[in-house]
């Protein structure tokens, strides 16, 4: 409340007695300077992909990878708003779906879904098909892919997600540099 | 069988998938969380392995949902293991579980650069992968150099090379200095060179962060990135690895697209031939193939050089492809198609003006409207709202009230306010406007905010014509058996208002409708029935002479509410009961509300508001600031001088005082009156306000009221003593503007000149106070009240002028930066007992510190692309706009130092003018200014500005709009009338009465 008093005062200062009272209404009802102030945001750079998430149809989680700091409570909320909303839709409907901030990109396989939180400036037909890649991708590795796979095998779905994206940003498209980390590894094991 | 032969993890994974519900599964989950604290707890005899396998059970119970709390130092121990799987998972897990703000984060720094410095490349990778996804400040500032050199290093292998640039990008966001180091864009130019595409899919990400913060520093790298786009057309060089169903890597070709919008324009011919060569290519290939994901992908490409053709505003040739695709798109049957061809079409109209192309698919996107998929009922409604204008208002809001009925929960807030917005932009005439409203509360009551109706209040008050509709409409819904709380406020307001004009139709006598009104009052809330109760004071008001048997039913209610709870409603039953009870005075305290002041409309800005957190109106502003609406919302952009919006209307009226000369002063006190609403909730002082404005017109002093007074008039002030000023001094302000020197105010004792040179950003004024009189002026004091962007310095002013003197006072002034707000000269003496005090606005405003400079085409024209969108250039329609020729405009802005270069613009009925401003923050800066007159309609024109600084555009299209609407609002004078010391004003009603 002080502050925006501040705020109006300054603007006004070279006016009258009549804005300095406009100024002390203004502060009265206080929601109004506020939520100007509050317009004011920073630039905040683009992150391209926020979050990718595999969901079974039952709605477990099978994997998770935020690329944005969120807390356990805030991911818990909205994995259940954005499963519950994807899961819902059927296959005639458009492959993109607008929740808070975030735009959803998904895609459903068999049993699991795949879904990808983005800017709402992103190209979504692009993120649509990079999760084919990733799903060509996995099936490359595991042939014919299925949910179980990702379950046990977690930790090769996360390093063939990282080498895929980081940052938020698409790093790799090629099948065969994507999976020659994990390679070395079973090679190693 | 899984997790690199992990029995315990897997056999964990079953037990928790075989749970059969939540309960089961976080027993389960705790018990096994009890089980690694245990083993983390006492060290000894835990194996790397183990370690391994209780991170990643750690992991797997962080995924599900649960919060793991400890175990960190242990996941962030394993990075430093020397074997590669198990730094692997160190790595891995480390930057799922923390988070930037971590301390342990920190022990790792050391590990992790000797990682990245080190000779190991699979180590790097997973050291610059960690880096990328969770580095916080601590590592841009010790690992930015490292990166860097990793990145330019010849020797440096792609697989390294791609991470350590998306390494350096996170580095870049936490600290953008990272990359302010000489010479680095011409390494970024380097790296776009990079023959591998991986590597040059990464560096594409890093290069689109840096353009995107700041495209200067970086137009050497524009022709590269047109290389690279006609390399993956041209499918040149491309390794099947990269190609994807048939497409050249469809994900680089979209991030090289996106960089180059970051660009304002392409100057370049041949760069831009090129580029055009190949949208033209994409445009024209694209077609649709039955292969999903080639479809996809080959679409992907296509949007988004659509998009870029829209950014680069290419010859029209191109964009009504562009529109003829997306009109195409918007009527097939694949969904995300037509998603995404409503989505691109709505922002299209943001860039180009393509309105009457697109209404041609007007059926088809009402149609989309009613789509079973809300994604695209959302984007039709964006494209709707986009896209209306006064030609297809009616059909377009029709078809929203219609599927308001119909739509979901969530929507329909956002449905109702943009059907009010567009109802108020875009109405033919103020009936509908009024009939829309009523139904949209009808309909959708819930979802009606009280901006809404306020605003149907304000336009009917204002329009004289509207009022017998309105309040016959409102009689209308009264009659339905249930009605909306929202819709009981409105038609309460407009029946006490102007049911009087509806007295001769049936079912509208004064008793008929108090009655029916008063049958609602047992179901409505708090707020509602004081707005009731005055209803009832003006229904009485306006029947008079009363019918007794409706005063004592009135009566009744008043003494009712006398003790009610609620201090507005008892104030309010306790106020109406005295003033009813005073016979013909309630006529004048009760009288019809005045005019509202003009003002923007709070609809359009509760959307701004809106859009800042859900980006689903993003249309709204962006076409609000393009196409200024009609009569009906007056688009007074003074954003701090804004009159606060009422948010609750004061049934009282103002008399208003009109044998004061000045216009403005109506204005104020209409104004004031908007205010007062405001005031009475919060402090509930009704009766000061009333009594204040009780007085008799004219009362334009200030005045003590008298404590015991209760209903008591208050002294009138005695004004004639005070000392008129003998010029207009708004007139002497505005000339002053444009002169240099003049006088600033005289009224019969004094007279105060002005004279002032301007040297770019400086200036010195000098004043002459003249004594006129033959006796000497006392307590003369002369006050500076600097607005912050001016330092000003007035030398002291002798306190006594003495008979027929003049003294001479100079006062320094410097500009800080672009503002129009004025310096104030607060200017007292006493002459004799009568102390006269005057506030006088100062002639130092935005234009004196213009340099006036003529430019040529060649010199214009480039700097005006270059500033090409905002908010260095900003655009708006000016309306109401004082009627003068071309050439009057002409003198005008020569006058204002904004210099008219003649000829420059090819169409006669533009004007084109430059200047130089000078502001110790801005330095000089040149400005930019085009005005696009309409020879049909001298009311209106489209005003640009443009200039290096975003302050200053803003603050020069506002300066020249105030010089060209018909009441210059910055004419506007200081309280004009000297006023009488001493104030005594603790009382708001009285400080309000100051204000008359």
């Amino acid at each position: 409340m002080h502050a925006s008093f501040v705020f109006v005062l300054v603007k006004y200062r070279c006016s009258f007695s009549l804005y300095f009272l406009h100024s002390i209404v203004l502060c009265v009802g206080g929601s109004i300077v506020l939520r100007r102030i509050s317009r004011r945001r920073e630039l905040r750079l683009k992150m391209g992909i926020r979050f990718v998430l595999m969901v079974n149809k039952q709605g477990q989680t099978r994997l998770a990878q935020y690329y944005e700091y969120l807390t356990l409570e805030e991911r818990r909320t909205l994995e259940g708003e954005i499963v519950r909303k994807c899961l819902a839709r059927n296959e005639q409907q458009c492959s993109f779906v607008e929740h808070r901030t975030y735009k959803i990109v998904y895609r459903r396989y068999a049993s699991l879904f795949f879904l990808v939180g983005v800017d709402n400036d992103e190209n979504e037909l692009a993120i649509l098909e990079f999760i084919h890649l990733l799903v060509e991708t996995m099936d490359r590795h595991f042939g014919n892919v299925c949910e179980l796979d990702i379950m046990f095998h977690l930790e090769k779905a996360h390093f063939m997600l990282e080498e895929m994206v980081m940052n938020g940003c698409i790093v790799e498209t090629s099948k065969a540099n994507i999976l020659a980390p994990i390679q070395l590894m079973d090679k190693s094991s | 069988m899984a997790l690199s032969g992990m029995r315990g993890l897997s056999v964990f994974i079953s037990e928790i998938r075989n749970c059969q519900n939540k309960e089961q599964e976080r027993l389960r989950v705790d018990k096994e969380l009890g089980h690694i604290r245990n083993r983390f707890k006492n060290e000894k005899g835990l194996t790397v392995y183990d370690k391994k396998k209780y991170v990643w059970k750690m992991l797997y119970i962080f995924m599900l949902g649960y919060d793991v709390d400890f175990g960190h130092m242990e996941a962030v121990s394993l990075i430093s293991a020397p074997k590669y799987p198990e730094k692997q998972v160190g790595y891995l897990v480390t930057s799922c579980l923390l988070n930037e703000n971590h301390d342990f984060l920190r022990l790792a720094i050391n590990t992790v650069r000797n990682d990245i410095i080190g000779r190991n490349e699979t180590f790097q990778c997973l050291a610059l992968t960690l880096v990328g996804n969770i580095g916080g400040r601590d590592f841009a500032e010790s690992l930015a150099p490292d990166v860097q050199k990793l990145l330019i290093s010849s020797s440096c292998r792609p697989l390294v090379k791609k991470k350590a640039a998306l390494c350096l990008l996170r580095l870049f966001r936490k600290n953008p200095d990272v990359v302010n180091v000489d010479g680095w864009s011409d390494r970024m130019s380097q790296l776009l060179d990079e023959r591998n595409l991986g590597v040059l899919t990464s560096s594409m990400s890093l290069f689109v962060s840096l353009v995107s913060n700041n495209h200067e520093a970086y137009w050497s790298c524009l022709p590269k990135c047109v290389k690279v786009l006609e390399r993956l057309a041209r499918n040149q060089d491309v390794p099947q690895e990269y190609t994807y169903y048939g497409i050249p890597s469809p994900w680089l070709q979209v991030k090289t697209m996106r960089a180059l919008q970051y660009f304002p324009t392409i100057e370049d011919p041949n760069t831009r031939r090129a580029l055009f060569e190949v949208l033209q290519r994409v445009l024209m290939g694209t077609d649709v193939v039955k292969n999903v994901n080639k479809n996809n992908a080959s679409h992907a490409v296509l949007f988004e050089a659509l998009a870029l053709v829209m950014h680069l505003d290419a010859e029209k040739e191109m964009m009504s492809q562009c529109v003829a695709l997306l009109g195409k798109f918007i009527a097939v049957r694949e969904p995300n198609i037509r998603y995404l061809g409503l989505e691109n079409m709505t922002r299209m109209l943001m860039v180009t003006d393509v309105q009457e192309i697109i209404k041609r698919h007007q059926a088809q996107i009402i149609t989309s409207l009613k789509d079973p998929d809300i994604s695209i009922r959302r984007r039709a409604l964006d494209l709707l709202y986009a896209m209306c204008d006064i030609s297809n208002a009616k059909d377009i809001v029709e078809e929203l009230l219609q599927y308001l009925g119909t739509a979901e929960f969530t929507m329909r807030e956002e449905l109702a306010l943009k059907a009010a917005i567009l109802a108020e932009k875009f109405a033919p005439d103020l009936s509908w406007y009024v009939d829309v409203i009523l139904q949209l509360i009808d309909k959708a009551g819930d979802f009606v905010s009280d901006d809404i109706w306020f605003r149907v209040v304000q336009f009917v008050t204002n329009n004289e014509d509207l009022q017998p509709y309105a309040a016959l409409k409102a009689r209308e819904y009264l009659d339905k058996p249930a009605i909306h709380e929202t819709m009981m406020k409105v038609s309460a307001y407009l029946l006490g208002e102007y049911s009087h004009l509806l007295a001769r139709r049936p079912g509208c006598s004064p008793k008929e409708i108090f009655s029916i009104i008063h049958e609602k009052l047992p179901t409505v809330s708090t707020p509602t029935i004081s707005i009731l109760l005055s209803t009832y004071a003006k229904i009485l008001m306006h029947s008079q002479p009363p019918d007794p048997e409706l005063q004592n039913q009135i009566w009744a209610i008043f003494s009712k509410y006398e003790t009610s709870i609620d201090a507005e409603i008892q104030q309010r039953a306790v106020e109406y009961f005295a003033l009813s009870k005073k016979g013909a005075a309630l006529m004048d305290i009760l009288a019809e509300m005045p005019k509202f002041p003009e003002r923007e409309s709070s609809l359009i800005k509760k959307a701004e508001d809106t859009e800042a957190d859900t980006a689903e109106l993003s249309a709204i502003k962006s076409r609000a600031q393009q196409q200024a609406s009609n009569a009906l919302v007056v688009t007074d952009q003074h954003p701090a001088n804004e009159p606060p919006q009422v948010t609750q209307l004061g049934m009282v009226k103002i008399p208003s005082i009109n044998n004061l000369e000045n216009n403005h002063v109506d204005q104020e006190v209409t104004q004031t009156n908007g205010i007062m609403g405001e005031v009475e909730p919060q402090n509930g002082d009704i009766l000061g306000d009333l009594l204040a404005i009780e007085g008799p017109p004219g009362v334009s002093g200030t005045e003590t009221l008298t404590e015991e007074g209760a209903l008591a008039l208050a002294p009138v002030g005695e004004l004639e003593n005070a000392v008129k000023p003998v010029i207009d001094i708004a007139e002497r302000f505005r000339d002053l503007c444009v002169k240099d020197s003049g006088v600033l105010y005289e009224d019969p004792y004094v007279q105060i000149g002005i004279k002032a040179e301007w040297r770019g950003h400086q200036g010195r004024l000098v004043l002459f106070l003249g004594n006129k009189t033959t006796s000497s002026l006392d307590s003369v004091h002369a006050v500076i009240l600097p607005p912050s962007h001016l330092k000003l310095e007035l030398s002291s002013v002798p306190e006594i002028i003495p008979p027929r003197a003049q003294v001479q006072c100079p006062l320094e002034v410097v500009n800080l930066c672009p503002s129009r707000d004025v310096a104030v000269l607060d200017f007292s003496y006493k002459f004799g007992t009568t102390l006269v005090d005057n506030k006088l606005r100062l002639p130092a405003v935005l234009n004196k510190f213009f340099h006036p400079v003529t430019l040529s085409a060649e010199e214009f024209f480039p700097q005006w692309r270059s500033l090409a969108a905002p908010p260095l250039k900003l655009q708006e329609v000016v309306r109401g706009v004082r009627v003068m020729s071309l050439g009057e405009m002409t003198n005008l802005l020569n006058s204002l130092k904004l210099i008219v270069s003649p000829g420059l613009d090819p169409n006669a009925n533009n004007l084109v003018a430059s200047t130089t401003f000078y502001s110790e923050s801005t330095q000089s800066m040149l400005c930019l200014v085009r005005i696009e007159t309409d020879p049909a309609d001298r009311t209106q024109l489209r005003l640009t500005v443009a200039s290096g600084d975003s302050t200053l555009t803003f603050e020069l299209k506002e300066f020249i709009k105030e010089q060209l609407v018909s009441i210059p609002a910055a004419s506007r004078p200081p309280v004009l009338q000297p006023t009488i010391q001493p104030i005594s004003s603790s009382d708001p009603g009285a400080l309000l009465a100051g204000l008359l």
